[in-house]
């Protein structure tokens, strides 16, 4: 696993007592908090509704046993004993008071984990694909790409005042699970003709203005990346929008400009900036992907998961949600769900934390990963180790076997906490959950993503949910508007707004008719919602949720 | 026509808790029951403006509506309540600090 230079050891040394001194001076008053404000952004300091939040950053939702336990400490000493994991493979924690903010950061600086670029004009945490190094279908391991784009960009001089934040996906696999076309530059590792390469997407992004983002570079080779991307992201600095926040982002450049227009502006640039690159990014490329490397894997007999597979009704539910194929014989990718009904979507206790890095350490070569999805993940666990794995996991609730179904639902803290909120997310989420869980019909319904934003930004990424809520504020209500066949794979789309927004009593039951909607429709139970849906549209959706309209039509 | 003022009250984030504080006639409370009623809007202004020059207590100052109930502040906007109980999530915040 990847562990930072002693460069970037003294460099968090550095930033974290810098922030100290300002922490201090802002408390003594000597600091406005007009002053104030961008510094603690700088190191993901924010204020929310009931307090502030410090939001950690987890490159590439990667993390051994030892951070998690450091963030189980945090959480149980300075936050209410509990953790937010996010869309962004990132956690936050909120409820931490300002004098402590500096403990707080020095205790992530011993597990080398810090709070720096989540948050600002800055190149943010780069996220990847949170099966990599594990997936079966992987062409190439996307985190050594990851951490070099981390490298490049953490504290580039270029980079430290763009017009907007910049946020970037890799990907490793054809099967897209970092939702790279909703980033403002997404990265497809390649192989063509025995070269390594990237298909390199640009203007992606979700919030108030959803874009899809457009191929640049079908094939990009290896050794182009870095001047490639600093191409881009340079001449975006220059024809980027910096006179209106929400015109700012490289989506409404690519938008405005037309594709083929910025292809020729960053083809020319990228001349300039190729000079510039001597090749040792490939080097560095090369000794990063060592810090990758594979675990030893190991051979033994599958007895123990079989036996238990055919035994016990509640493993093979688990097993049968829970698990993802794995690139070594024996091996599986497991799920951890923190989506347990009627619980916070991505929330996990200290306890919790604690547990999962114990189990890390004693069944998945101390790998821990964070998905964008909100679930933990343990990458590499052989399956005779999984009936001792899931018993343990039950003890603590951590055991529901719901992933990638309904109740497996996104959210973002909403009103509950996000002080930019227009209304709740995080009950609707629990809401609908329970209710689904109550007639036990979620394996029956089958692979279906709902996601739940509370205002326009779209943290929750609801533009790409099979079912997408977006909660706003309608003359002092909570409303929620529902969009329906969205989806955050290869094949990225942002779903059709259905009609009129629903209230918080109404929202449950219309999620209700859309399922039911969709279980009549289906050819057969294969047939999962979004094929349906890509079959019917959104006509007879409507015509379910919105009865009366029709009478009205006719 | 010129707007009717209606009842409002400052307030504000703590700099060092973070947690919402409402002003009252002396100072600062954790209580939205216990904030300063301003209802006539020169007067709010400048309330406002003192509150937002104590750089060292509060962030964020502002004015927010609010309803009287038996002469007591309530809020008019579910982002106020929120902010005056917590979140709805957990019993975490003013709902079980404040007692
Ligand atoms: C609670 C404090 C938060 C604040 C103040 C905040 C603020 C914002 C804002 C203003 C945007 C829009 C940016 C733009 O379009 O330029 C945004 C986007 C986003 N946020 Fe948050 N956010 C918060 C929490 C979260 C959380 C908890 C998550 C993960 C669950 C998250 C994930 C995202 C994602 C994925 C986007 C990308 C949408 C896009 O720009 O394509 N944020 N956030
Ligand atoms: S979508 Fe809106 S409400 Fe939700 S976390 Fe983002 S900014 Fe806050």
């Amino acid at each position: 696993m990847y562990s930072y230079s002693q460069f970037d050891t003294d460099f968090l040394a550095t930033r974290n007592a810098q922030f100290r001194a300002q922490v201090e001076r802002r408390i003594a008053g000597n600091l406005t908090e007009d002053e104030f404000k961008p510094l603690r952004l700088m190191n993901g300091l924010y204020l929310q509704l009931h307090a502030y939040m410090l939001r950690v950053a987890i490159p590439y939702g990667t993390l051994n046993s030892r951070q998690m336990r450091k963030l189980a400490e945090i959480g149980d000493r300075w936050d209410k004993g509990y953790g937010h994991f996010t869309t962004r493979q990132n956690i936050q924690f909120n409820w931490p008071e300002l004098k402590d903010v500096p403990d707080m950061l020095d205790a992530l600086a011993e597990v080398g984990m810090h709070a720096i670029q989540t948050s600002g004009n800055t190149i943010r945490n780069v996220t990847a694909d949170h099966f990599a190094g594990a997936a079966a279908d992987e062409i190439a391991d996307p985190r050594p790409v990851a951490e070099l784009l981390r490298q490049w960009s953490t504290d580039h001089p270029e980079f430290q005042f763009m017009p907007r934040k910049f946020k970037i996906a890799v990907t490793g696999s054809p099967n897209d699970r970092a939702v790279t076309k909703a980033h403002d530059i997404g990265l497809r590792m390649l192989q063509r003709d025995g070269q390594n390469g990237y298909e390199v997407i640009v203007g992606g992004g979700l919030g108030r203005t959803p874009m899809i983002g457009k191929v640049i570079n079908d094939f990009l080779p290896e050794a182009d990346l870095l001047p490639y991307l600093e191409a881009i992201v340079s001449v975006w600095n220059q024809i980027g929008r910096r006179d209106n926040k929400y015109k700012a982002r490289i989506k409404i450049t690519v938008h405005e400009h037309g594709i083929d227009e910025i292809r020729r502006l960053v083809e020319d640039r990228f001349v300039e900036t190729r000079k510039t690159f001597t090749g040792v990014d490939v080097q560095m490329l090369r000794e990063i992907e060592a810090h990758f490397a594979a675990p030893d894997f190991v051979k033994k007999s599958e007895a123990p998961f079989k036996d238990a597979y055919h035994k016990d009704p509640v493993f093979r539910s688990w097993a049968d949600t829970n698990l993802t194929a794995h690139r070594a014989e024996g091996y599986k990718i497991v799920s951890i769900s923190l989506k347990k009904h009627g619980e916070t979507p991505g929330d996990a206790t200290g306890d919790q934390m604690r547990l999962m890095a114990d189990l890390a350490e004693t069944y998945g070569h101390d790998e821990l990963r964070i998905s964008h999805e909100q679930n933990v993940i343990l990458p590499h666990v052989h399956v005779s180790d999984l009936p001792s794995l899931h018993a343990a996991l039950q003890k603590d609730g951590l055991a529901t076997a719901n992933i990638g179904l309904i109740s497996d639902i996104i959210a973002c803290p909403g009103m509950d906490y996000c002080a930019l909120a227009t209304a709740r997310s995080i009950p609707i989420a629990q809401e609908i959950a329970t209710a689904f869980d109550d007639i036990k019909r979620e394996h029956d319904i089958g692979a279906l993503k709902i996601k739940i934003s509370g205002c326009i930004n779209a943290c929750g990424h609801h533009h790409v949910g099979h079912i997408g809520i977006l909660g706003l504020d309608r003359a002092g209500v909570e409303n929620y508007q529902i969009t329906l066949g969205g989806d955050h794979t290869e094949a990225a789309r942002v779903g059709d707004r259905v009609g009129p927004g629903f209230s918080a009593d109404e929202i449950v039951p219309a999620v209700e008719r859309i399922v039911d909607t969709y279980l009549d429709l289906r050819t057969d139970a294969d047939e999962t919602f979004d094929i349906t849906y890509q079959r019917t549209g959104l006509a007879p959706f409507k015509a379910a949720l919105y009865p009366e309209t029709k009478v009205a039509a006719e | 026509m010129p707007k009717t003022f209606t009842p409002k009250v400052v307030t504000a984030n703590h700099l060092l808790k973070g947690d919402v504080i409402y002003q009252t006639a002396t100072g600062w409370s954790r209580r939205l029951d216990e904030a300063e009623v301003l209802t006539d809007e020169a007067d709010a202004d400048l309330r406002l403006i003192e509150a937002s020059q104590q750089v060292d207590v509060v962030v964020g100052a502002y004015l927010a509506d609010i309803a009287l109930e038996n002469g007591i502040p309530a809020p008019t906007h579910f982002r106020e309540d929120f902010r005056a109980t917590g979140p709805s999530n957990y019993a975490h915040g003013k709902q079980v600090e404040l007692g």
